[in-house]
């Protein structure tokens, strides 16, 4: 046994990992005007978060799958918590503030929700029939909804998302998946009426940036520029202007694509998706080779959930989606989602170190 | 289901997932693709459009030097705050350390900065003294930059406010010289083109488009001694009489250059806040007056040139009274039989009337007209006035007889000095500037020098002893000039009690350097007559400005021995 299978650790994922890693530490550097603190910050954070990362992948999954359900139940008393006493940062109220750091609950309900419908699955034949589907359905909402009322829309669709990619996975019938593509086409005038009006903003903006190209539009036309001013080569480590004379909001967080794209052009965005290619391939195939439902599910699912980030993110950047405040996982500068998702890594490890070898 | 149906249905499933994400990542790299190649020209010239920018960079203005080098106006050094309005409405916490600095209001600071909005420049405060500029750095507030821009500062400050003129805010002339001579004088600004990030600091520059180049210097014909000898005699004689207004220039007789030029009341231009802008009025230039006795020579000079009379001809002014038309022309008193010089020396309206009523008037506009009357300068001031000069197709006899002695004529300070340019520099009139000179020009022959040396003598006996201008006596010195004192036109009439006095002259009368005209408007205070009031002016000013010149005595024997019929000129 290798160093690396004692610790439980998958050594192509955990390749792929560390290539993101050394591309968030040196595009954050440039990003932050070559302020180390910036990058050190980032180091730090990413290996707290691969020690997370190693910590959760010494439990075997079975274990796991026993605490899902307290998983869930504790990220639900957080939300309603936050509902009712949580720290409003800029204009929302997500923050549970402990003293020493500040906590999104809705991060734990991006792992539970995944865990407690896998669990809720993994324990019933499937493919699921109805009734179970609307209980996991019910699990996936209550979360969702407390999410969406603090508002924030865009966690709120990834957790609801990250339950819906485990019902998917799940194997349910073809006929219950169009009917709630169907519902949720239908529910979208609807739901439009509800939407905070910063929110309509950002998607009608997504269609004509240049309406309001110094308000609304800004971090769209400018993250363009900035992205098509990288051209095939880029302008090379620290050379993006954009961003080294401020036009570039966000730069180190949600935009960091913008940066990297700008510096390092065509070329280095393939190297990039490259990287996360071979990371959700490497999640897929853990995913398949899994040895019970629950485990497939889940790394299905926490695969999935990441490949969203991801696309949604550079979607943003690139002005394919609307503004929606999803970080480019790993890479940009940001604490409590980059736990999170080095946690889902971690579980994803577990699946695949923990499995027993038999020959079939 | 069999358990292996189910299993091929989870490949199933993954196969399409595997797909979908495919596709997902194959969407964004062609995003990528058409971003980064395809629209890159355009995307770049948009990103280039937001953080290239071309500034200006200020040179300082051409100096205004005196005939010696003396600077009359020189430009300094100063800065400029201004705020990039985003950038500044942000911190406005940090305020108040400036704006005390400063001396700005906050709630005026916050109305312009609204008025400002999506801008990318605003002044905050224009020149400002190094010292504090050195602090508005040192508060190191965002969005908050200096400027470098050129004060004009003007040495010899009200002493010659109206002839050097002043600049705006921007550097630009706004009245006299520096109106003139804007062109020369200012300053070409330069241009950069510079990168400035999104709180408009200067990260880079670029590419220099054109270097800043600083302006021209000015030398003027003035001379700063004069012009400040000058200044001081005219204020106290202004003041002294009580005067409403007064003016005074100083020509170069030979060269035609201007060597003072003053107007009361004066302003400083270094200061200019809360003044009537009709203080900025160069009366010497823009101000007409009817001249009065001080035409007489030129009357004489036509006389003269006719042929008809002579040094030595006589005139009756019995019995001091003249009707021509409607108008009775007045003399002081009866003088009698007068010689042409007498009727200068004793000023006589009566003489100069029926010397002109024989007189051609054509050949008397013409000489009018040569010498610089209803004409413009040349000086270049700006708002300069041409005078009036009727022409003598128009004149009836009255206006003929009135003209002789200087109604019905109006001419500038300036015109008048230029005209006894022509008395004092032997019958040839000099163009007039005030630029310095340094090649002779040619001037324009209007009289012969004969009748030119005549008249100088008549106006020698005008000045002496016997007559009207004995105040404008210098020591050592001989003087020639000639006093004038008209009613004042008020709407149209004359006025009984208000006057223009006025003096105007050349010394050293043998070989005349200098020449000057004083005017005093409505002196009220003990005398009113030019003698009286204008020709002090014009003795206190030659006797230092004919020293400062090294401009040697033609007195050599004691002080009025010249006044003396002894030389055989003077008529009987």
């Amino acid at each position: 046994m290798t160093v690396l299978e004692r610790l439980h650790l998958d050594k192509p994922f955990m390749a792929g990992l560390l290539i993101l890693a050394v591309l968030s530490i040196v595009v954050l550097y440039s990003a932050s005007a070559g302020e180390a603190r910036v990058a050190l910050g980032q180091g730090l954070r990413l290996m707290v978060g691969f020690g997370i990362m190693l910590a959760i992948a010494q439990i075997p999954p079975t274990q796991l799958a026993r605490w899902s359900p307290y998983i869930y139940a504790v990220g639900l008393v957080l939300l309603i918590i936050v509902m009712i006493i949580g720290a409003t940062g800029k204009g929302a109220q997500r923050w549970l503030n402990l003293g020493v750091l500040n906590f999104q609950p809705s991060e734990i309900m991006k792992i539970g929700v995944p865990m407690v419908v896998a669990y809720y699955f993994s324990r019933r034949s499937l493919p699921p029939r109805l009734p179970a589907i609307a209980t996991a359905v019910t699990l996936m909402l209550v979360p969702t909804v407390l999410i969406a009322r603090q508002p924030d829309l865009g966690t709120a669709i990834l957790v609801m998302t990250s339950g819906v990619m485990v019902l998917f996975l799940a194997g349910i019938n073809w006929r219950w998946m169009a009917l709630m593509l169907g519902t949720f086409a239908a529910s979208v005038p609807v739901a439009w009426a509800y939407l905070h009006d910063y929110q309509k903003q950002r998607i009608l903006t997504l269609f004509s940036p240049e309406a309001d190209p110094l308000g609304t539009g800004y971090h769209i036309i400018q993250s363009m520029i900035a992205v098509g001013s990288g051209g095939l080569y880029g302008k090379g480590w620290f050379n993006s202007t954009q961003t080294h004379l401020e036009y570039l909001p966000e730069s180190s967080t949600d935009f960091v694509f913008a940066v990297f794209a700008e510096e390092f052009g065509l070329i280095g965005i393939f190297v990039m998706f490259a990287a996360y290619l071979f990371v959700v391939l490497r999640g897929l195939t853990i995913a398949f080779n899994a040895q019970d439902s629950y485990a497939r599910l889940l790394a299905g699912s926490l695969t999935l959930t990441f490949f969203l980030y991801f696309f949604v993110n550079i979607g943003m950047v690139t002005g394919i989606l609307p503004v929606v405040g999803v970080p480019l996982p790993i890479v940009s500068y940001g604490g409590s989602s980059l736990v999170t998702l080095m946690a889902g890594f971690g579980i994803l490890m577990s699946i695949q170190t923990h499995r027993k070898i038999v020959q079939t | 289901m069999t358990r292996n149906a189910r299993r091929n249905r989870g490949i199933l499933r993954y196969w399409m997932v595997l797909g979908v994400l495919m596709t997902a990542f194959a969407s964004l790299a062609m995003r990528a693709v058409y971003l980064q190649t395809l629209s890159s020209n355009y995307l770049q010239r948009q990103g280039d459009a937001r953080y290239l920018r071309t500034v200006t960079d200020n040179a300082h203005r051409g100096m205004i030097l005196d005939r010696n080098g003396e600077p009359f106006a020189v430009s300094t050094p100063v800065e400029s705050v201004w705020a990039h309005p985003a950038t500044f409405a942000e911190v406005r916490r940090e305020w108040r350390p400036l704006l005390t600095l400063l001396g700005l209001n906050a709630t005026e600071v916050a109305r312009q900065l609204r008025k400002h909005t999506g801008r990318e420049f605003m002044y905050l405060k224009r020149h400002i003294p190094p010292d504090i500029a050195e602090r508005v750095t040192a508060l190191n507030i965002p969005g908050v930059y200096l400027q470098r821009e050129y004060r004009r500062y003007y040495p010899t400050g009200a002493v010659s406010g109206h002839v050097i003129g002043f600049t705006d805010i921007d550097d630009q002339g706004q009245e006299g010289l520096e109106l003139t001579y804007n062109d020369r004088l200012r300053a070409t600004q330069g241009t950069r083109r510079v990168l400035k990030d999104l709180h408009g600091n200067i990260v880079e520059t670029v590419e220099i488009v054109s270097l800043p180049v600083p302006g021209r210097d000015l030398v003027i014909s003035i001379d700063k001694r004069i012009q400040y000898l000058t200044y001081r005699e005219l204020k106290s004689a202004m003041q002294r009489y009580g005067a409403h207004a007064a003016t005074a220039v100083v020509l170069d007789a030979q060269s035609g250059e201007v060597l003072a030029l003053v107007n009361q009341p004066a302003f400083n231009p270094n200061n200019r806040t809360n003044l009537r802008s009709t203080l900025f009025r160069n009366r010497a230039v823009t101000d007409v007056f009817e001249p009065g006795s001080t035409m007489k020579p030129f009357t004489i000079a036509v006389a003269l040139e006719s042929g008809l009379f002579g040094y030595d001809s006589k005139i009756d002014t019995t019995p001091g009274r003249f009707q021509v038309g409607s108008k009775i022309i007045h003399d002081a008193r009866n003088y009698g039989l007068l010689s042409l010089g007498q009727v200068i020396e004793k000023s006589s309206n009566v003489g100069a009337a029926r010397i002109a009523m024989a007189l051609d008037k054509e050949r008397m506009w013409s000489m009018f007209r040569n010498v610089g009357f209803g004409e413009t300068t040349g000086s270049q001031l700006p708002a300069e006035s041409a005078g009036l000069l009727n022409l003598p197709s128009r004149w009836v006899p009255m206006d003929q007889a009135h003209v002789a002695f200087g109604y019905g004529i109006s001419v500038t300070a300036l015109q008048l000095a230029r005209a006894y340019t022509a008395l004092a520099n032997d019958g040839v009139v000099m163009p007039l500037t005030l630029l310095r000179r340094d090649h002779a020009v040619h001037g324009l022959r209007v009289m012969s020098a004969v009748t030119a040396r005549h008249i100088r003598d008549m106006l020698e006996l005008a000045v002496s002893e016997a007559g009207t201008g004995t105040e404008a006596q210098v020591q050592h010195y001989r003087v020639a000039g000639k006093t004038g004192t008209v009613h004042k036109l008020v709407a149209g009439d004359y006025a009984e009690d208000r006057y223009i006095a006025s003096f105007a002259g050349m010394a050293p009368a043998s070989r005349p350097r200098l020449v000057m005209v004083v005017t005093m408007d409505e002196p009220s205070e003990g005398a009113h007559f030019g003698g009286q009031v204008a020709a002090p002016v014009f003795s206190g000013v030659m006797s230092g400005a004919l020293r400062l010149l090294n401009v040697p005595p033609d007195t050599p024997t004691e002080r009025f021995q010249w006044a003396a019929p002894a030389d055989g000129r003077s008529p009987t």
